[in-house]
């Protein structure tokens, strides 16, 4: 019976191998949210370039420098620009969200959680595909998030980038995005602009799930001592089953 | 009773049977010597209901039921709230692991026929508490008001327009609303909060109707038809021993085991691959957004795959909501449809072997058509197995009688 049923599982195992796959190529972010100061750079990019139009709007900055090891004196120098913001304020954009519609024609979303509804490879891989589109309102698009209405903010940096296409499969189609060729150099190397962006990716993944480093330092030893009770609690059934058996 | 108490306890006792209900359901409550792994599932699903509904009671301290603050109210939670992510990993992990114990426990009763004479109202009211769990899921599943929360549940209240005549008026009295809105989402939070005090109560039923009856074994041998007398007293069973210290200590190793799997979901994988947390969940509901993929938690995922496989006839979806209900409902009728001679799989022959196996392959295959969105191919494989999903039951009759089934001992050996 039990052969029967594992013999059916494995008949299907393929099948489920299929469900996963996603349609468009994501690069590896290798990102580590140990690395404090990879954090460090990262929320302090996000500040500059992104948090413009794109709000924190769950996270708290002091909150943000406990975890990135700042005090705050250290957060309100690097983060706050203004008298009126406080650390204890969540990380807020000043662009007024009906704005943002009017210039992006669509709303601007907040980045909290983006990590965990795209995934960190995601972002990284967004913020490496933006190339030359003429027929885009601000003459860009994106090769992970096709027609985006966000414009390359980061082109001063990285600079910009055509797309190169592989062999087509048929009349009139375009054959799959192969990669990029640079057309206008920005003022970081491309090394130096991947770390950046890794560096990005690796705080909006902290900001995502700010206890995710606690959480796992906690279950080590929840399951140390789940283990030790087994122990126990394992020796105790033994001893009275004995005169059961 | 025979034998008083004295002091406090006595004076309770001439108050209260405390005493005699622990002596009846525990002390001397005689539950075959018997038990393997799958009779974990029970007590292990209670603990699960209580850690729910704890949990639960300390999230509805910080949650918010409106439309307008609840997304931002769980994101509070997990992270302005001390130990409000654990909380909420416990609860969102806990609703998981309780279907999946459910199932378990569910299939351990198919397996060894738990639910044949005299246990038939034992069974029954078994369904009804899934069918209450499922109730609470469902309501809960749209507290954190994300985008699957919302949609999930707009697809879900819209199956009750596919009602013929009514449907219009009852999807709209379901939801108070023409959509999913801050109504529906008041209301599915009180029920949320009710229903688990429901479950409970349905809990406690069960238990007393499985200590009336007594437990059922993986032989399916009935002890209490046995020989009578075993070293803790003349009258009880000759193969049963009391419950407690049994039983109770041997469910603390199952606990601590369990504890040891739901910890390392909780602290190591909360989201379990989009599968107990979904990615799109993570977006605030959005009504003029519509996902991609809908697709429900994985624990409803086999009846949604029922509903997508059949097509809509006369240009109308019941068919498909008829089908997917009559998938929970026919287990109300499996008492009757086994004519069995024997009760446990160990002792039927060949075709009920099958049979089983047949159904929890489509079972599980249903799940995962469940989750993934539709093809020709996939629809086509939903049907197949929705189809023998429900042959199962409606075939029981005739191959639980045909089959040649092995002569069951009288006392329980193994």
């Amino acid at each position: 019976m039990k052969r029967l049923i594992i013999a059916s599982l494995l008949f299907l195992a393929p099948a489920f191998g299929y469900a996963s796959g996603g349609a468009v190529h994501l690069e590896e972010s290798n990102i580590d949210l140990a690395d404090k100061e990879s954090l460090q750079r990262g929320a302090k990019s996000f500040v500059n370039y992104c948090m413009g139009c794109h709000s924190l709007q769950y996270m708290r900055y002091n909150r943000m420098g406990e975890d990135l090891g700042l005090d705050e004196v250290q957060v309100r120098e690097r983060f706050i620009f203004d008298s009126e913001t406080k650390p204890g304020n969540l990380m807020v954009s000043a662009m007024r969200p009906e704005d943002g519609e009017k210039w992006f024609g669509t709303a601007v979303p907040d980045l909290t959680l983006v990590t965990r509804w795209r995934s960190p490879d995601w972002v990284y891989s967004y913020l490496k595909g933006f190339y030359v589109d003429e027929s885009r309102p601000y003459g860009v698009n994106n090769a992970v998030f096709p027609d985006v209405g966000m414009p390359h903010v980061l082109a001063g940096l990285q600079g910009m980038q055509k797309p190169l296409y592989g062999e087509a499969e048929g009349e009139g189609h375009q054959g799959p995005l192969e990669g990029f060729e640079q057309v206008s150099a920005g003022t970081m190397s491309p090394e130096a602009y991947d770390g950046m962006v890794r560096d990005l990716t690796n705080f909006l993944t902290y900001a995502g799930e700010p206890m995710k480093l606690e959480r796992q330092r906690l279950g080590i030893y929840v399951l140390l001592f789940l283990g030790l009770l087994f122990i126990l609690t394992y020796a105790l059934k033994k001893e009275f089953w004995k005169d059961v058996h | 009773m025979s034998t008083e108490s004295s002091g406090f306890l006595g004076w309770i006792d001439e108050r209260f049977p405390l005493t005699k209900v622990w002596k009846e359901h525990l002390s001397e409550y005689y539950a075959p010597k018997n038990f393997n792994f799958w009779y974990y599932m029970g007590s292990l699903a209670m603990l699960v209901l209580v850690l729910q509904i704890v949990t639960g009671i300390w999230l509805a301290m910080n949650y918010k039921p409106s439309a307008h603050d609840a997304f931002a109210s769980v994101e509070y939670i997990m992270r302005d709230v001390n130990w409000g992510w654990l909380l909420r990993y416990m609860h969102s992990t806990g609703a998981s692991f309780f279907f999946i114990l459910i199932y378990l426990h569910m299939f351990r009763a198919l397996l060894y026929g738990s639910y044949r004479k005299p246990r038939e109202l034992l069974w029954i009211i078994g369904v009804i508490i899934y069918l209450c769990m499922m109730a609470t899921a469902f309501f809960g599943y749209l507290l954190p008001w994300g985008q699957m929360s919302y949609w999930g549940a707009q697809v879900i209240v819209n199956l009750f327009s596919a009602v013929p005549i009514v449907g219009e008026d009852l999807s709209i009295w379901v939801r108070g609303d023409y959509v999913i809105s801050d109504a529906t989402l008041n209301r599915f939070f009180a029920f949320h909060f009710l229903v688990p005090f429901v479950l409970v109560a349905l809990v406690f039923v069960h238990i007393v109707s499985l200590h009336k009856v007594g437990s059922n074994n993986p032989e399916g041998i009935e002890i209490k038809k046995g020989p009578k007398g075993n070293r803790w007293s003349d009258k009880a069973p000759a193969d049963g021993i009391p419950f407690h210290p049994y039983y109770s200590v041997k469910d603390m190793v199952g606990v601590v085991v369990f504890l040891a799997l739901f910890s390392t979901v909780v602290f190591f994988a909360p989201d379990m691959g989009g599968l107990f947390l979904e990615g799109p969940n993570f977006q605030p509901a959005n009504p003029l957004k519509t996902p991609e993929h809908i697709a429900p938690v994985w624990y409803f995922t086999p009846f949604y795959a029922m509903l997508r496989a059949v097509p809509p006839m006369f240009g109308s979806q019941f068919p498909g909501v008829v089908v997917m209900f009559a998938a929970i409902l026919i287990m109300f009728a499996l008492p009757w449809l086994d004519r069995s001679p024997v009760k446990s799989i160990r002792y039927k022959g060949i075709l009920s072997k099958i049979a089983i196996g047949t159904f929890a392959v489509s079972f599980i295959v249903l799940a995962w058509l469940g989750l993934t969105s539709a093809t020709p191919i996939k629809t086509l494989m939903a049907q197949v197995f929705t189809v023998l999903y429900f042959l199962f039951f409606l075939l029981m009759p005739f191959y639980s009688k045909m089959d040649k089934t092995k002569p069951v001992p009288e006392r329980v050996t193994k």
